[in-house]
């Protein structure tokens, strides 16, 4: 009988050598790196005080909430998702740990544990909208885009509700025992800029190193294929947003001492801020690729810029959102590929 | 009326691979050409840039002598020359006479004429003997009758030239027949015709002369009269049938390693049974839509059941999903390989492990490991291609080796093919016939679905043949014939 397979060369018959993977300069990659530093030298020469210690911690620590968000928001893009309420689940997260921790704070008498409490009352809440959100996607059926747009009106509107239209306020001493979540700060870096940090590293490793970020990847790259290669799509689908929750409700632990307060103007356009650092940030919206450093230098960089409208009177802080705007659709505009 | 084409050094690569070589011949006014080839010889590519689908790389197209350049089919459509698409490619949510007319609407001022366009489409409608309601939605047309829409429809552009793809591939004999007086009287009208198809006997009947293409190049022509089928075949593969598959050892049908009976897979498949033994190559033949893939997506979960039951190695499985398949030890390569098989877009790394990524986790994912599993891969499987690039970068076999390497990374008791063969030039089509053997001589049970009766004959040990979402019959090794499997599957099959 006819002896093994003999492998036939069928690749190309005039023997040339199959094509390197071009090294040449990848705009995804590096042109958020090269818009951020171009911000830093204008920031640097139209004011003197952009360039201080002071002020990057300033713009990193208020860069840690949109920055948690978007690393999991990261993960439902990439899936091929989308999530539109974060900035209203932000604000139901505060108002309800708010209200938790005023009423354990009668019955508990350690200041710390109630704040601990509450703490631990933000990440589970959130963490359940996220898996609320996946089971209505995945097993629902519905569009991500409609699901969340539903919530958006949801979460803000019972906020709206229980504050009666005011602010939600935390107590006193309360505050006093909560403070050194946003104001602390460790080896001279504030607190909330160690947990972005953590949050960052943890998102890079589980999206490259781990199973199920290379599940999610694929899903987002083609479900289809996912689908028959035995990929769990529902459940990995699932935890996306049931992790995007969890980052809300961290980005939420964090946000609540500095104002102690939740109002219906917590968390306002944070959507927008969130989607915008992972599109500037190089990440595909229709899925399939992305990456965690550049989520993290497009949040920086957005910050970076209404840092720059605060400092200086070219234009007015009010534009912020108007700028962002721009930004996203100049970013995709450039990243955008030839049909 | 009639038009001659000419072929000369025709070569299309997309990105870097080739599938036409420099292809040179001619089609001759007012005759039906028959254009031969396995899976992947590049005949519709070669008809795509007939009909401006395509630009060549090289090459020069004439018609009537001059040399042309289409930029899209509405310049090869200009000139008479239309492609009916495999796929066929109506809207389904616009009426018949809508179609017809898409992109060609009658106008009045700014307004549409609905009124003469349908008028127009009725009467071209009834010269294709299609009796109905150009108001009707195409989506309530099955399939035969969306055939007879394109042909009409390219009548009315005056076609000179029709390029007829797989036309047969899902409509009942008398359809069939239909068709093929209808191409009888277009032939009679001067209207040159391509007609591609894998029934040989179809070709027989109906065409003045074959031309047969392979790997990407012409090899032959002649008279339909003067060649006998064999011959056909033997010209299409490019070489004796005979050393292009592997030995036929009969295993020795024991236990079977998976059982199904009765299984109903609503729409798609009804009360369908049958065993499978360790050692066995199983073949599935039918015609497209006879419901063997949707079989198969069934036993996978990913349609419904309604009945039946599925035991593997003796244990009763229920499989609600592709995951539980393969922990149940069944894998199953999909016939759409860049819609279900692969990620093109992604690195074979990337690919080849996916379904095993558990094994590659301690707990975090090992590249190390990932890439052994790669290189274990490539020299088992001689998959030629850059290990770096994307999976699209590979050509069609080593995209196929890919792909069957994926499936088999769970170390399946229970491999299912579908199309195993489809966009597969004949090299990697041998080393994929020979791996099918091997994975069955290792003691697995390996099913291959196909519409290519050459290589279930070829292949199989015993094949079933669906018909209309049943099983028709369970043809043995000694009985495997193109006759008697064409003749179960259209159902004109009469017990001798």
């Amino acid at each position: 009988m006819p002896s093994a397979p003999t492998p036939v060369t069928d690749v190309r018959q005039d023997g040339a050598a199959p094509r390197k993977p071009s090294r040449r300069f990848d705009p995804r990659r590096f042109g958020p790196v090269v818009g951020l530093v171009l911000l830093l030298i204008v920031g640097t020469a139209l004011n003197p005080d952009f360039a201080t210690w002071d002020n990057l911690m300033n713009v990193l620590t208020r860069t840690a909430f949109i920055g948690i968000i978007s690393i999991g928001m990261c993960f439902v893009i990439i899936s091929g998702g989308i999530d539109l309420s974060v900035g209203s689940m932000a604000a139901l997260i505060a108002g309800g740990m708010i209200l938790l921790m005023n009423a354990l704070a009668a019955s508990v008498a350690s200041p710390v544990a109630v704040v601990g409490l509450g703490m631990l009352f933000a990440l589970l809440l959130g963490g359940g909208f996220g898996l609320a959100h996946g089971y209505l996607i995945t097993r629902g059926r519905i569009e991500p885009f409609i699901v969340t747009l539903g919530t958006l009106g949801i979460f803000r509107a019972v906020l709206t509700w229980l504050a009666d239209g005011g602010a939600i306020t935390l107590d006193n001493d309360l505050s006093e025992a909560y403070g050194p979540v946003y104001y602390g700060s460790l080896l001279g870096i504030p607190v909330p800029v160690w947990v972005f940090l953590a949050v960052s590293v943890a998102g890079a490793v589980l999206l490259n190193r781990t199973a199920f970020g290379r599940y999610v990847q694929a899903i987002g790259s083609n479900e289809q294929v996912a689908r028959f290669a035995a990929v769990d799509v529902d459940r990995v689908k699932l935890l996306t947003y049931g992790l995007l929750g969890v980052c809300v409700g961290i980005a939420t632990v964090l946000y609540v001492p500095r104002l102690g307060s939740a109002s219906p103007t917590t968390g306002l356009l944070w959507e927008l801020e969130a989607i915008a650092a992972v599109i500037v940030g190089g990440t595909s919206f229709k899925g399939g690729e992305g990456r965690i450093a550049g989520t993290v230098i497009g949040a920086v960089l957005l910050s970076v810029i209404s840092n720059i409208l605060n400092l200086t009177s070219i234009i007015s802080v009010y534009l912020n959102a108007a700028v962002q705007g721009c930004v996203i659709i100049a970013v995709a505009f450039l990243q955008r590929r030839r049909p | 009326m009639s038009l001659h084409v000419a072929f000369d050094g025709i070569t299309k690569e997309f990105g870097p691979v080739r599938v036409l070589h420099g292809v040179s011949f001619d089609l001759h006014p007012g005759r039906v050409h028959g254009l031969l080839g396995e899976n992947g010889a590049g005949k519709s590519t070669l008809m795509k840039i007939l009909a401006g689908y395509h630009a060549p790389t090289a090459g020069t197209l004439r018609i009537d002598g001059e040399a042309v350049t289409f930029k899209s089919s509405r310049d090869a459509e200009k000139r008479g020359i239309v492609l009916i698409h495999q796929e066929l490619s109506l809207a389904d949510d616009l009426t018949v006479a809508q179609n017809m007319f898409l992109g060609h609407e009658i106008k009045r001022g700014w307004l549409l004429d609905d009124r003469a366009m349908r008028e127009q489409a009725a009467n071209a409608l009834h010269q294709v003997g299609f009796e109905r309601d150009p108001d009707t939605k195409v989506r309530d047309l099955i399939v035969a009758e969306k055939q007879l829409v394109e042909i009409a429809k390219a009548q009315l552009r005056n076609a000179r030239l029709l390029i007829m793809d797989e036309p047969t591939a899902s409509l009942t004999p008398s359809e069939c027949d239909r068709l093929f007086g209808l191409i009888d009287r277009l032939r009679q009208d001067g209207v040159t015709i391509v007609y591609i198809s894998h029934k040989l006997d179809e070709v027989e009947r109906i065409t003045d002369e074959v031309i047969v293409m392979r790997d990407g190049r012409f090899v032959a022509r002649a008279p339909t009269a003067e060649t006998p089928r064999q011959r056909m075949a033997t010209l299409m593969v490019g070489r004796d049938l005979t050393d292009m598959f592997p030995d036929k050892h009969m295993p020795a049908l024991g236990k079977p390693l998976m059982a199904v009976r009765g299984l109903t897979v609503p729409g798609w498949a009804e009360d369908v049974s049958f065993d499978l033994h360790p050692g066995e190559i199983l073949g599935f033949a039918g015609l497209v839509g006879a419901g063997r893939t949707e079989l198969f997506e069934g036993i996978l979960g990913l349609r419904p059941r309604s009945a039946g039951t599925i035991e593997i190695e003796g244990r009763p499985v229920s499989l609600r999903t592709p995951r539980e398949a393969m922990r149940n030890g069944l894998t199953y390569l999909s016939e759409d390989r860049k819609g279900k098989g692969l990620h093109v877009k992604m690195g074979l790394r990337d690919n080849l492990t996916l379904m095993t990524l558990r094994h590659h986790a301690q707990p975090l994912l090992s590249p190390a490991s990932e890439d052994r599993a790669l290189e274990h891969a490539v020299a088992s499987f001689g998959i030629r291609g850059n290990p770096q690039g994307t999976a699209a970068s590979l050509s069609g076999g080593n995209q196929q080796k890919l792909a069957i390497a994926k499936f088999l990374e769970p170390d399946p008791r229970v491999f299912v093919l579908d199309e195993p063969t489809r966009g597969v030039d004949v090299g990697a089509k041998r080393d994929i016939y020979f791996l099918i053997a091997k994975l069955a001589a290792e003691g697995r049970g390996v099913i291959v679905i196909s519409s290519e009766l050459i290589e279930l004959i070829g292949l199989c040990h015993r094949v079933i043949v669906m018909r209309g979402r049943r099983v028709t019959a369970t043809v043995p090794a000694d009985r495997l014939s193109e006759e008697e499997l064409i003749a179960h599957a259209i159902g004109t099959h009469t017990r001798h």
